[in-house]
Protein backbone atom coordinates (compact mmCIF):
# COMPACT_ATOMS: atom_id res chain seq x y z
CA UNK A 1 0.00 0.00 0.00
CA UNK A 2 1.47 3.47 -0.96
CA UNK A 3 2.69 5.79 2.06
CA UNK A 4 0.28 9.08 0.80
CA UNK A 5 -2.88 6.53 1.24
CA UNK A 6 -2.74 6.56 4.84
CA UNK A 7 -3.55 9.93 6.19
CA UNK A 8 -1.34 10.77 8.99
CA UNK A 9 -3.97 10.57 11.66
CA UNK A 10 -4.04 7.07 10.45
CA UNK A 11 -0.77 6.55 10.56
CA UNK A 12 -0.65 7.66 14.12
CA UNK A 13 -3.18 5.26 15.00
CA UNK A 14 -1.21 2.76 13.09
CA UNK A 15 1.60 3.23 15.33
CA UNK A 16 0.20 3.61 18.49
CA UNK A 17 -1.80 0.39 18.16
CA UNK A 18 1.66 -1.16 17.01
CA UNK A 19 3.04 0.16 20.20
CA UNK A 20 0.43 -1.22 23.04
CA UNK A 21 0.19 -4.18 21.04
CA UNK A 22 4.46 -4.51 21.45
CA UNK A 23 3.72 -4.02 25.08
CA UNK A 24 1.31 -6.93 25.19
CA UNK A 25 -1.93 -5.36 25.94
CA UNK A 26 -4.77 -6.37 23.67
CA UNK A 27 -7.23 -4.87 21.66
CA UNK A 28 -10.75 -4.03 23.66
CA UNK A 29 -13.50 -3.62 20.97
CA UNK A 30 -17.32 -2.77 22.18
CA UNK A 31 -20.78 -2.02 20.69
CA UNK A 32 -21.92 1.72 20.46
CA UNK A 33 -24.09 1.18 23.16
CA UNK A 34 -24.29 0.66 26.66
CA UNK A 35 -26.89 0.58 28.94
CA UNK A 36 -27.75 3.96 30.16
CA UNK A 37 -27.85 2.69 34.11
CA UNK A 38 -24.47 2.25 34.12
CA UNK A 39 -23.09 5.86 33.05
CA UNK A 40 -26.16 6.94 35.94
CA UNK A 41 -24.89 5.17 38.55
CA UNK A 42 -21.17 6.59 37.95
CA UNK A 43 -21.54 9.97 37.02
CA UNK A 44 -19.21 11.13 39.03
CA UNK A 45 -16.53 9.34 36.64
CA UNK A 46 -17.61 10.85 33.55
CA UNK A 47 -16.60 14.22 32.00
CA UNK A 48 -19.41 16.65 32.04
CA UNK A 49 -21.68 16.50 29.49
CA UNK A 50 -25.09 15.22 28.90
CA UNK A 51 -25.15 11.78 27.35
CA UNK A 52 -26.66 10.99 24.53
CA UNK A 53 -29.48 8.44 25.05
CA UNK A 54 -32.44 6.52 23.06
CA UNK A 55 -34.85 3.67 23.65
CA UNK A 56 -34.50 0.13 22.40
CA UNK A 57 -37.49 -1.76 21.17
CA UNK A 58 -38.39 -3.20 24.68
CA UNK A 59 -38.25 0.76 25.71
CA UNK A 60 -35.19 -0.05 27.73
CA UNK A 61 -33.32 3.33 27.99
CA UNK A 62 -29.61 3.14 25.83
CA UNK A 63 -27.13 4.90 25.59
CA UNK A 64 -24.18 5.72 23.11
CA UNK A 65 -20.89 4.94 24.54
CA UNK A 66 -19.38 8.49 25.86
CA UNK A 67 -16.66 7.12 27.68
CA UNK A 68 -15.06 3.36 27.08
CA UNK A 69 -13.09 2.90 30.54
CA UNK A 70 -16.19 2.31 32.35
CA UNK A 71 -17.06 -0.58 29.76
CA UNK A 72 -13.50 -2.36 30.38
CA UNK A 73 -13.95 -1.68 34.09
CA UNK A 74 -17.44 -3.01 33.94
CA UNK A 75 -16.11 -6.12 32.56
CA UNK A 76 -13.28 -6.64 34.45
CA UNK A 77 -13.40 -9.71 37.10
CA UNK A 78 -12.09 -9.25 40.87
CA UNK A 79 -8.44 -10.08 41.42
CA UNK A 80 -8.03 -9.83 36.94
CA UNK A 81 -4.91 -8.37 35.56
CA UNK A 82 -6.05 -6.22 32.47
CA UNK A 83 -4.29 -4.78 29.93
CA UNK A 84 -6.08 -3.38 27.32
CA UNK A 85 -6.15 -0.62 24.66
CA UNK A 86 -8.63 0.60 22.54
CA UNK A 87 -9.38 2.84 19.01
CA UNK A 88 -13.26 3.61 19.61
CA UNK A 89 -15.65 6.59 19.29
CA UNK A 90 -17.35 7.99 21.88
CA UNK A 91 -20.17 10.33 21.89
CA UNK A 92 -20.57 13.34 23.94
CA UNK A 93 -22.51 16.63 24.03
CA UNK A 94 -19.84 19.47 23.61
CA UNK A 95 -21.00 23.23 23.79
CA UNK A 96 -24.98 21.91 23.22
CA UNK A 97 -23.89 19.64 19.95
CA UNK A 98 -23.67 15.96 19.28
CA UNK A 99 -20.14 15.31 18.93
CA UNK A 100 -18.31 11.93 17.65
CA UNK A 101 -14.96 11.90 19.65
CA UNK A 102 -12.29 9.42 18.10
CA UNK A 103 -10.22 8.03 21.26
CA UNK A 104 -7.72 5.89 21.39
CA UNK A 105 -6.71 4.97 25.16
CA UNK A 106 -5.56 2.06 26.88
CA UNK A 107 -6.02 0.81 30.42
CA UNK A 108 -4.12 -1.73 32.99
CA UNK A 109 -5.93 -2.94 35.99
CA UNK A 110 -5.27 -5.11 38.48
CA UNK A 111 -2.52 -5.18 40.79
CA UNK A 112 -0.52 -1.70 40.17
CA UNK A 113 2.76 -1.62 41.51
CA UNK A 114 5.52 1.21 40.53
CA UNK A 115 6.20 -0.67 37.58
CA UNK A 116 3.43 -0.72 36.03
CA UNK A 117 2.77 2.63 36.88
CA UNK A 118 5.85 3.74 35.22
CA UNK A 119 5.03 1.26 31.97
CA UNK A 120 1.87 3.27 31.40
CA UNK A 121 3.65 6.43 31.87
CA UNK A 122 6.32 5.36 29.68
CA UNK A 123 3.28 4.34 26.76
CA UNK A 124 1.95 7.83 27.80
CA UNK A 125 5.17 9.33 26.64
CA UNK A 126 5.47 7.10 23.59
CA UNK A 127 2.32 7.92 22.39
CA UNK A 128 3.03 11.85 22.23
CA UNK A 129 6.34 11.01 20.57
CA UNK A 130 4.65 9.29 17.60
CA UNK A 131 1.91 12.33 17.52
CA UNK A 132 4.84 14.70 17.57
CA UNK A 133 8.92 15.68 17.92
CA UNK A 134 7.77 18.27 20.13
CA UNK A 135 5.84 17.32 23.09
CA UNK A 136 5.30 17.59 26.93
CA UNK A 137 4.24 15.22 29.30
CA UNK A 138 3.12 17.43 32.90
CA UNK A 139 2.98 14.77 36.04
CA UNK A 140 1.22 15.45 39.37
CA UNK A 141 0.46 13.54 42.54
CA UNK A 142 -3.12 14.46 43.53
CA UNK A 143 -2.33 13.31 47.21
CA UNK A 144 0.22 16.25 47.74
CA UNK A 145 -2.65 19.15 46.58
CA UNK A 146 -5.12 17.10 48.54
CA UNK A 147 -2.81 16.51 51.48
CA UNK A 148 -1.98 20.39 51.46
CA UNK A 149 -5.61 21.34 50.98
CA UNK A 150 -6.43 18.92 54.69
CA UNK A 151 -4.23 20.82 56.41
CA UNK A 152 -6.19 23.78 56.24
CA UNK A 153 -9.60 22.23 57.61
CA UNK A 154 -11.95 24.06 55.29
CA UNK A 155 -15.44 22.79 54.43
CA UNK A 156 -15.36 20.27 51.27
CA UNK A 157 -17.06 23.39 48.87
CA UNK A 158 -14.21 25.78 50.22
CA UNK A 159 -11.27 23.11 49.88
CA UNK A 160 -13.11 22.67 46.19
CA UNK A 161 -13.12 26.55 45.24
CA UNK A 162 -9.51 26.88 45.97
CA UNK A 163 -8.26 23.73 44.20
CA UNK A 164 -10.19 25.38 40.95
CA UNK A 165 -7.76 28.62 41.45
CA UNK A 166 -4.83 26.18 41.69
CA UNK A 167 -6.39 24.39 38.44
CA UNK A 168 -5.85 27.89 36.88
CA UNK A 169 -2.37 28.96 38.95
CA UNK A 170 -4.63 31.87 39.61
CA UNK A 171 -2.28 32.90 42.70
CA UNK A 172 -4.27 36.70 42.95
CA UNK A 173 -7.82 35.04 43.72
CA UNK A 174 -6.52 32.20 45.58
CA UNK A 175 -4.50 34.04 48.46
CA UNK A 176 -7.97 36.86 48.54
CA UNK A 177 -9.97 33.02 49.09
CA UNK A 178 -8.09 32.09 52.04
CA UNK A 179 -7.78 35.23 53.38
CA UNK A 180 -11.74 34.97 53.40
CA UNK A 181 -11.55 31.48 54.62
CA UNK A 182 -9.31 32.60 57.25
CA UNK A 183 -6.48 30.03 55.86
CA UNK A 184 -3.26 30.79 57.95
CA UNK A 185 -0.46 33.22 55.90
CA UNK A 186 1.98 30.69 56.18
CA UNK A 187 -0.56 27.57 54.92
CA UNK A 188 -1.65 30.61 51.93
CA UNK A 189 1.56 31.08 50.99
CA UNK A 190 2.30 27.45 50.55
CA UNK A 191 -1.05 27.02 48.23
CA UNK A 192 -0.17 29.60 46.08
CA UNK A 193 3.65 28.52 45.73
CA UNK A 194 2.04 25.15 44.85
CA UNK A 195 -0.07 26.58 41.97
CA UNK A 196 2.98 27.95 40.43
CA UNK A 197 5.64 25.10 40.59
CA UNK A 198 6.40 23.69 37.68
CA UNK A 199 9.89 22.03 36.07
CA UNK A 200 11.64 19.07 35.72
CA UNK A 201 11.27 16.62 39.16
CA UNK A 202 14.86 18.33 39.89
CA UNK A 203 14.10 21.87 39.21
CA UNK A 204 10.78 21.73 41.75
CA UNK A 205 12.32 19.10 44.04
CA UNK A 206 13.87 21.21 46.81
CA UNK A 207 10.87 23.84 47.12
CA UNK A 208 8.17 20.97 47.03
CA UNK A 209 9.89 19.24 49.97
CA UNK A 210 10.05 22.28 52.17
CA UNK A 211 6.16 22.50 51.65
CA UNK A 212 5.39 19.30 53.03
CA UNK A 213 3.01 18.79 55.62
CA UNK A 214 1.72 15.49 57.03
CA UNK A 215 2.15 11.89 55.51
CA UNK A 216 0.00 12.04 52.37
CA UNK A 217 2.09 14.90 50.70
CA UNK A 218 5.27 12.95 51.63
CA UNK A 219 3.87 9.83 50.27
CA UNK A 220 2.70 11.69 47.11
CA UNK A 221 5.99 13.27 46.47
CA UNK A 222 8.10 10.22 47.36
CA UNK A 223 5.98 8.31 45.08
CA UNK A 224 6.78 11.17 41.59
CA UNK A 225 10.77 10.74 42.84
CA UNK A 226 10.48 7.33 42.43
CA UNK A 227 9.40 7.62 38.75
CA UNK A 228 11.59 10.18 37.77
CA UNK A 229 14.50 7.74 39.85
CA UNK A 230 13.36 5.05 36.99
CA UNK A 231 13.11 7.07 34.01
CA UNK A 232 17.08 8.51 34.47
CA UNK A 233 17.94 4.76 34.99
CA UNK A 234 16.35 4.09 31.74
CA UNK A 235 17.51 7.46 30.18
CA UNK A 236 14.18 8.83 29.04
CA UNK A 237 13.77 11.04 31.94
CA UNK A 238 13.19 14.35 29.10
CA UNK A 239 10.23 15.80 28.72
CA UNK A 240 8.52 15.23 31.61
CA UNK A 241 7.23 18.05 34.00
CA UNK A 242 5.81 18.19 37.80
CA UNK A 243 2.70 20.47 37.63
CA UNK A 244 0.51 20.19 40.88
CA UNK A 245 -2.33 22.45 39.36
CA UNK A 246 -3.28 19.24 36.81
CA UNK A 247 -6.29 18.59 38.96
CA UNK A 248 -9.59 18.84 37.10
CA UNK A 249 -10.87 15.38 37.39
CA UNK A 250 -10.40 15.45 41.04
CA UNK A 251 -13.17 13.28 41.33
CA UNK A 252 -11.97 10.50 38.71
CA UNK A 253 -8.43 10.16 39.56
CA UNK A 254 -6.18 9.65 42.25
CA UNK A 255 -2.63 9.51 43.11
CA UNK A 256 -0.71 9.70 39.69
CA UNK A 257 -2.45 12.18 37.50
CA UNK A 258 -0.89 13.23 33.68
CA UNK A 259 -1.23 15.21 30.73
CA UNK A 260 -0.26 15.39 27.33
CA UNK A 261 0.73 18.32 25.18
CA UNK A 262 1.33 18.47 21.36
CA UNK A 263 3.11 22.21 20.37
CA UNK A 264 0.40 23.75 17.87
CA UNK A 265 -2.63 21.80 19.87
CA UNK A 266 -3.92 24.51 22.55
CA UNK A 267 -5.33 21.92 24.71
CA UNK A 268 -3.94 18.77 26.54
CA UNK A 269 -4.61 16.21 23.61
CA UNK A 270 -3.69 13.00 26.17
CA UNK A 271 -5.01 12.59 29.87
CA UNK A 272 -4.62 10.06 32.20
CA UNK A 273 -4.30 8.98 35.84
CA UNK A 274 -4.78 6.41 38.38
CA UNK A 275 -8.66 5.51 39.50
CA UNK A 276 -8.65 3.22 42.01
CA UNK A 277 -11.80 4.77 43.10
CA UNK A 278 -14.07 3.38 40.21
CA UNK A 279 -13.12 -0.34 40.88
CA UNK A 280 -14.12 -0.13 44.53
CA UNK A 281 -17.46 1.76 43.53
CA UNK A 282 -18.06 -1.30 41.34
CA UNK A 283 -17.09 -3.59 43.43
CA UNK A 284 -14.23 -4.82 42.03
CA UNK A 285 -12.45 -5.55 45.64
CA UNK A 286 -10.41 -3.63 47.45
CA UNK A 287 -6.92 -4.64 46.39
CA UNK A 288 -7.52 -3.99 42.83
CA UNK A 289 -6.24 -0.48 41.10
CA UNK A 290 -6.42 0.77 37.68
CA UNK A 291 -4.35 3.60 35.47
CA UNK A 292 -4.45 4.34 32.41
CA UNK A 293 -4.99 7.22 29.65
CA UNK A 294 -6.98 8.42 26.71
CA UNK A 295 -5.90 10.59 23.67
CA UNK A 296 -7.94 12.89 22.39
CA UNK A 297 -7.71 11.97 18.67
CA UNK A 298 -10.59 15.19 17.59
CA UNK A 299 -8.28 17.56 18.97
CA UNK A 300 -5.23 16.08 16.23
CA UNK A 301 -7.74 17.48 13.29
CA UNK A 302 -6.11 20.67 13.26
CA UNK A 303 -1.94 19.32 13.73
CA UNK A 304 -2.49 16.83 10.94
CA UNK A 305 -4.43 19.02 8.62
CA UNK A 306 -1.59 17.84 5.92
CA UNK A 307 -2.26 20.83 3.58
CA UNK A 308 -1.45 19.31 -0.18
CA UNK A 309 -0.59 21.17 -2.79
CA UNK A 310 -2.58 18.83 -5.29
CA UNK A 311 -5.87 17.03 -4.88
CA UNK A 312 -4.29 14.32 -8.11
CA UNK A 313 -0.95 13.66 -9.76
CA UNK A 314 -2.95 13.66 -13.16
CA UNK A 315 -5.92 14.92 -14.89
CA UNK A 316 -7.31 13.45 -18.18
CA UNK A 317 -10.06 14.82 -20.09
CA UNK A 318 -11.63 13.07 -22.99
CA UNK A 319 -13.19 13.52 -26.17
CA UNK A 320 -16.67 11.98 -26.24
CA UNK A 321 -16.36 9.16 -28.79
CA UNK A 322 -12.85 7.91 -28.01
CA UNK A 323 -12.49 4.27 -27.78
CA UNK A 324 -13.12 3.92 -23.85
CA UNK A 325 -10.86 0.78 -23.73
CA UNK A 326 -7.83 2.28 -24.65
CA UNK A 327 -8.51 5.15 -22.92
CA UNK A 328 -8.64 2.82 -19.92
CA UNK A 329 -5.28 1.76 -21.40
CA UNK A 330 -3.92 4.78 -21.26
CA UNK A 331 -4.96 5.42 -17.82
CA UNK A 332 -3.49 2.34 -16.86
CA UNK A 333 -0.09 3.31 -18.28
CA UNK A 334 -0.56 7.01 -16.32
CA UNK A 335 -1.32 5.17 -12.98
CA UNK A 336 2.37 3.38 -13.31
CA UNK A 337 4.56 4.51 -10.99
CA UNK A 338 2.36 4.95 -8.34
CA UNK A 339 0.58 8.70 -9.65
CA UNK A 340 -3.25 9.32 -8.97
CA UNK A 341 -5.28 9.53 -11.92
CA UNK A 342 -8.50 11.47 -12.32
CA UNK A 343 -10.67 10.79 -15.45
CA UNK A 344 -13.02 13.27 -16.68
CA UNK A 345 -14.83 14.29 -19.18
CA UNK A 346 -14.16 18.61 -19.11
CA UNK A 347 -11.54 20.61 -17.06
CA UNK A 348 -13.37 22.85 -14.68
CA UNK A 349 -9.87 24.43 -14.03
CA UNK A 350 -10.89 23.49 -10.15
CA UNK A 351 -8.84 20.61 -9.81
CA UNK A 352 -5.31 21.11 -8.31
CA UNK A 353 -3.04 18.72 -10.30
CA UNK A 354 0.70 18.22 -11.38
CA UNK A 355 -0.31 17.45 -15.34
CA UNK A 356 -3.02 18.00 -17.47
CA UNK A 357 -3.33 15.40 -20.07
CA UNK A 358 -6.58 15.23 -22.97
CA UNK A 359 -7.29 11.84 -24.94
CA UNK A 360 -8.64 12.70 -28.09
CA UNK A 361 -8.48 11.13 -31.46
CA UNK A 362 -5.37 11.18 -32.07
CA UNK A 363 -4.40 9.81 -28.51
CA UNK A 364 -2.82 11.41 -25.63
CA UNK A 365 -1.63 14.96 -25.37
CA UNK A 366 -0.29 17.46 -22.91
CA UNK A 367 -2.41 19.83 -22.43
CA UNK A 368 0.58 21.36 -19.14
CA UNK B 1 10.77 26.79 17.58
CA UNK B 2 9.25 30.00 17.53
CA UNK B 3 9.46 31.49 20.66
CA UNK B 4 8.12 35.12 19.78
CA UNK B 5 5.43 35.33 22.17
CA UNK B 6 2.38 36.15 20.78
CA UNK B 7 0.16 38.67 22.72
CA UNK B 8 -3.70 39.86 22.85
CA UNK B 9 -4.36 43.16 23.75
CA UNK B 10 -7.98 44.51 24.24
CA UNK B 11 -8.52 47.67 21.89
CA UNK B 12 -8.79 50.57 24.12
CA UNK B 13 -7.68 52.45 26.93
CA UNK B 14 -7.00 49.41 28.98
CA UNK B 15 -4.53 47.81 26.27
CA UNK B 16 -2.99 51.13 25.77
CA UNK B 17 -1.73 51.29 29.31
CA UNK B 18 -1.08 47.50 29.04
CA UNK B 19 1.40 47.93 26.50
CA UNK B 20 2.91 50.89 27.96
CA UNK B 21 3.92 48.79 30.70
CA UNK B 22 4.96 46.14 28.51
CA UNK B 23 6.94 48.77 26.92
CA UNK B 24 8.53 49.88 30.20
CA UNK B 25 9.86 46.10 30.81
CA UNK B 26 11.24 46.34 27.61
CA UNK B 27 8.63 44.22 25.07
CA UNK B 28 8.30 47.69 23.36
CA UNK B 29 7.03 47.72 18.99
CA UNK B 30 7.68 50.67 17.28
CA UNK B 31 4.81 52.55 16.03
CA UNK B 32 1.82 50.22 17.95
CA UNK B 33 0.49 53.41 19.30
CA UNK B 34 0.19 55.59 16.07
CA UNK B 35 -3.46 56.07 15.04
CA UNK B 36 -3.19 53.02 12.22
CA UNK B 37 -5.86 50.39 11.24
CA UNK B 38 -2.67 47.80 11.17
CA UNK B 39 -3.82 45.00 13.80
CA UNK B 40 -0.39 43.16 13.95
CA UNK B 41 2.59 44.63 15.20
CA UNK B 42 5.82 42.71 15.69
CA UNK B 43 9.52 44.26 17.09
CA UNK B 44 12.56 44.07 15.26
CA UNK B 45 14.27 40.72 17.13
CA UNK B 46 10.78 38.96 17.20
CA UNK B 47 10.90 38.67 20.74
CA UNK B 48 7.08 39.63 20.98
CA UNK B 49 3.93 40.13 18.72
CA UNK B 50 1.34 42.25 19.38
CA UNK B 51 -2.74 41.83 18.08
CA UNK B 52 -5.24 44.47 18.91
CA UNK B 53 -8.73 42.88 19.42
CA UNK B 54 -12.35 43.29 20.51
CA UNK B 55 -11.56 42.91 24.76
CA UNK B 56 -13.75 40.25 25.10
CA UNK B 57 -12.24 37.87 22.43
CA UNK B 58 -8.73 38.11 23.86
CA UNK B 59 -10.07 34.87 25.90
CA UNK B 60 -10.74 33.55 23.01
CA UNK B 61 -7.65 33.61 21.06
CA UNK B 62 -5.78 32.47 24.12
CA UNK B 63 -7.87 29.78 24.76
CA UNK B 64 -7.42 28.60 21.30
CA UNK B 65 -3.62 28.93 21.18
CA UNK B 66 -3.82 32.21 18.78
CA UNK B 67 -1.99 34.24 21.19
CA UNK B 68 0.07 32.94 23.81
CA UNK B 69 -0.97 35.48 26.52
CA UNK B 70 -3.16 38.77 26.93
CA UNK B 71 -4.95 40.64 29.35
CA UNK B 72 -8.77 40.28 30.14
CA UNK B 73 -11.30 41.72 32.94
CA UNK B 74 -12.06 39.38 35.45
CA UNK B 75 -15.76 39.51 34.08
CA UNK B 76 -15.08 38.24 30.65
CA UNK B 77 -13.38 35.51 32.24
CA UNK B 78 -16.18 34.65 34.82
CA UNK B 79 -18.70 35.05 31.96
CA UNK B 80 -17.50 32.76 29.58
CA UNK B 81 -15.20 30.66 32.05
CA UNK B 82 -12.26 29.99 29.60
CA UNK B 83 -10.06 26.90 29.90
CA UNK B 84 -6.85 29.64 30.17
CA UNK B 85 -4.27 30.08 33.60
CA UNK B 86 -4.70 33.52 35.10
CA UNK B 87 -0.85 34.18 36.25
CA UNK B 88 -1.61 37.78 37.58
CA UNK B 89 -3.81 40.63 38.70
CA UNK B 90 -2.96 43.23 37.25
CA UNK B 91 -4.97 45.68 39.11
CA UNK B 92 -6.07 48.03 36.08
CA UNK B 93 -9.41 49.00 34.80
CA UNK B 94 -10.89 48.29 38.73
CA UNK B 95 -15.03 48.44 38.61
CA UNK B 96 -17.36 46.42 40.47
CA UNK B 97 -20.41 43.84 39.05
CA UNK B 98 -23.37 44.70 40.93
CA UNK B 99 -26.82 44.60 40.80
CA UNK B 100 -28.44 48.28 39.94
CA UNK B 101 -31.91 49.61 40.11
CA UNK B 102 -34.23 52.51 40.09
CA UNK B 103 -33.34 54.66 43.31
CA UNK B 104 -35.30 53.79 46.46
CA UNK B 105 -37.34 51.49 44.51
CA UNK B 106 -37.15 47.47 45.91
CA UNK B 107 -38.46 45.32 43.57
CA UNK B 108 -41.13 43.11 44.55
CA UNK B 109 -40.49 39.58 45.80
CA UNK B 110 -43.63 37.64 45.03
CA UNK B 111 -42.34 36.69 41.90
CA UNK B 112 -39.14 36.09 39.49
CA UNK B 113 -36.90 38.97 39.78
CA UNK B 114 -36.36 40.16 35.82
CA UNK B 115 -32.81 41.23 35.35
CA UNK B 116 -31.69 42.97 31.75
CA UNK B 117 -27.51 42.14 31.59
CA UNK B 118 -24.85 41.03 29.02
CA UNK B 119 -23.58 38.97 31.98
CA UNK B 120 -26.10 35.97 32.03
CA UNK B 121 -23.62 32.63 33.74
CA UNK B 122 -22.58 35.55 36.25
CA UNK B 123 -26.03 36.78 36.71
CA UNK B 124 -27.56 33.24 36.79
CA UNK B 125 -24.75 31.64 39.00
CA UNK B 126 -25.17 35.01 41.59
CA UNK B 127 -29.02 34.30 42.21
CA UNK B 128 -28.19 30.31 41.97
CA UNK B 129 -26.77 30.79 45.07
CA UNK B 130 -29.95 32.91 46.63
CA UNK B 131 -32.15 30.61 45.28
CA UNK B 132 -33.96 33.54 43.83
CA UNK B 133 -36.03 32.59 40.69
CA UNK B 134 -35.21 34.73 37.97
CA UNK B 135 -35.90 35.80 34.22
CA UNK B 136 -33.10 36.85 32.26
CA UNK B 137 -33.39 39.10 29.73
CA UNK B 138 -30.16 39.83 27.38
CA UNK B 139 -29.19 43.50 26.10
CA UNK B 140 -26.06 43.61 24.39
CA UNK B 141 -25.52 47.34 25.40
CA UNK B 142 -27.31 50.56 27.07
CA UNK B 143 -28.78 48.07 30.05
CA UNK B 144 -29.21 51.27 32.13
CA UNK B 145 -32.43 51.87 29.97
CA UNK B 146 -33.76 48.57 31.07
CA UNK B 147 -35.22 49.49 34.47
CA UNK B 148 -36.44 53.05 33.29
CA UNK B 149 -38.73 52.03 30.65
CA UNK B 150 -40.26 49.04 32.97
CA UNK B 151 -38.10 46.19 30.75
CA UNK B 152 -36.49 44.55 33.71
CA UNK B 153 -36.38 45.23 37.90
CA UNK B 154 -32.67 45.24 38.06
CA UNK B 155 -29.03 45.21 35.92
CA UNK B 156 -26.50 43.60 36.30
CA UNK B 157 -23.75 45.37 35.18
CA UNK B 158 -20.58 46.44 35.63
CA UNK B 159 -20.09 49.86 37.37
CA UNK B 160 -17.03 51.95 37.18
CA UNK B 161 -17.44 55.36 39.26
CA UNK B 162 -21.64 55.25 39.24
CA UNK B 163 -22.09 58.85 37.51
CA UNK B 164 -23.93 56.83 34.62
CA UNK B 165 -26.79 55.19 37.18
CA UNK B 166 -27.00 58.21 38.87
CA UNK B 167 -28.03 60.17 35.84
CA UNK B 168 -30.19 57.97 35.16
CA UNK B 169 -31.71 58.10 38.69
CA UNK B 170 -30.35 54.76 39.31
CA UNK B 171 -28.12 53.06 42.24
CA UNK B 172 -26.59 49.92 43.07
CA UNK B 173 -28.81 47.63 45.30
CA UNK B 174 -25.83 44.59 45.48
CA UNK B 175 -22.11 44.24 45.02
CA UNK B 176 -21.63 41.06 43.23
CA UNK B 177 -17.84 41.11 43.00
CA UNK B 178 -14.14 43.47 42.17
CA UNK B 179 -13.10 43.14 38.79
CA UNK B 180 -9.99 44.15 37.66
CA UNK B 181 -8.02 43.12 34.68
CA UNK B 182 -5.97 39.62 34.06
CA UNK B 183 -2.78 38.48 32.58
CA UNK B 184 -3.75 35.09 31.08
CA UNK B 185 -1.84 32.68 29.09
CA UNK B 186 -2.87 29.55 27.08
CA UNK B 187 -2.18 26.39 28.85
CA UNK B 188 -0.08 25.33 26.01
CA UNK B 189 1.75 28.45 25.50
CA UNK B 190 2.71 27.84 29.30
CA UNK B 191 4.36 24.83 28.74
CA UNK B 192 5.74 25.24 25.34
CA UNK B 193 6.99 28.60 26.45
CA UNK B 194 7.26 28.38 29.89
CA UNK B 195 10.46 30.41 30.20
CA UNK B 196 9.69 33.35 27.77
CA UNK B 197 6.47 33.63 29.67
CA UNK B 198 7.75 32.80 33.05
CA UNK B 199 9.94 35.81 32.85
CA UNK B 200 7.40 37.85 31.33
CA UNK B 201 5.39 37.35 34.26
CA UNK B 202 8.17 37.94 36.92
CA UNK B 203 9.12 41.30 35.17
CA UNK B 204 5.01 42.60 35.53
CA UNK B 205 5.19 41.05 38.98
CA UNK B 206 7.98 43.24 40.13
CA UNK B 207 6.89 46.11 38.10
CA UNK B 208 3.34 45.95 39.59
CA UNK B 209 5.15 45.56 43.14
CA UNK B 210 7.42 48.58 42.63
CA UNK B 211 4.31 50.77 41.86
CA UNK B 212 2.28 49.44 44.73
CA UNK B 213 5.43 50.90 46.97
CA UNK B 214 5.27 54.42 45.38
CA UNK B 215 1.65 54.54 45.54
CA UNK B 216 2.21 53.98 49.37
CA UNK B 217 4.86 56.75 49.71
Amino acid sequence: MKDTILRNEEKAVFALRTLYENFGYTQYRMSRFEEYDLYQENKQFLAKGEIITFNDRDGKLLALKPDVTLSIVKNARAGEQLREYYNENVYRTVNGEYREIMQVGLECIGDIDLYSTCEVLRLAKKSLEIISDSAILDITNAGFVNGLLAETGLAENEQAQLSACIAQKNPHDLASLCSSFGVSEELSARLVKTASLYGSFAQVEAEAMSMVMNEEMQNALDELRQIDNYFSGIGENSGFNVDFSLMNDMQYYNGIVFRGYVEGVPAGVLSGGRYDRLLGKMGKGSDMGAIGFAIYMNLLDLYFDDRREYDVDILVTYDSGVDMASLSRTVDMLMGGGRTVRVQKQDNGKIRCRERFHFGERGLEIRG
Amino acid sequence: MDKTINIALPKGRLGEKVYKMLEELGYGCPGILDNSRKLIFEDEAKTVRYFWVKPSDVAIYVEHGAADVGVVGRDILLEYQPDIYELTDLGFGKCRMCVAGIKDVTPSTDRALRIATKFVHIAKKYYAEKGREIEIIKLNGSIELAPILGLSDVIVDIVETGSTLKENNLEVKEEILNISARFIAGKAAYRFKNAEIGVMTEKINSWLAAKEKENEK
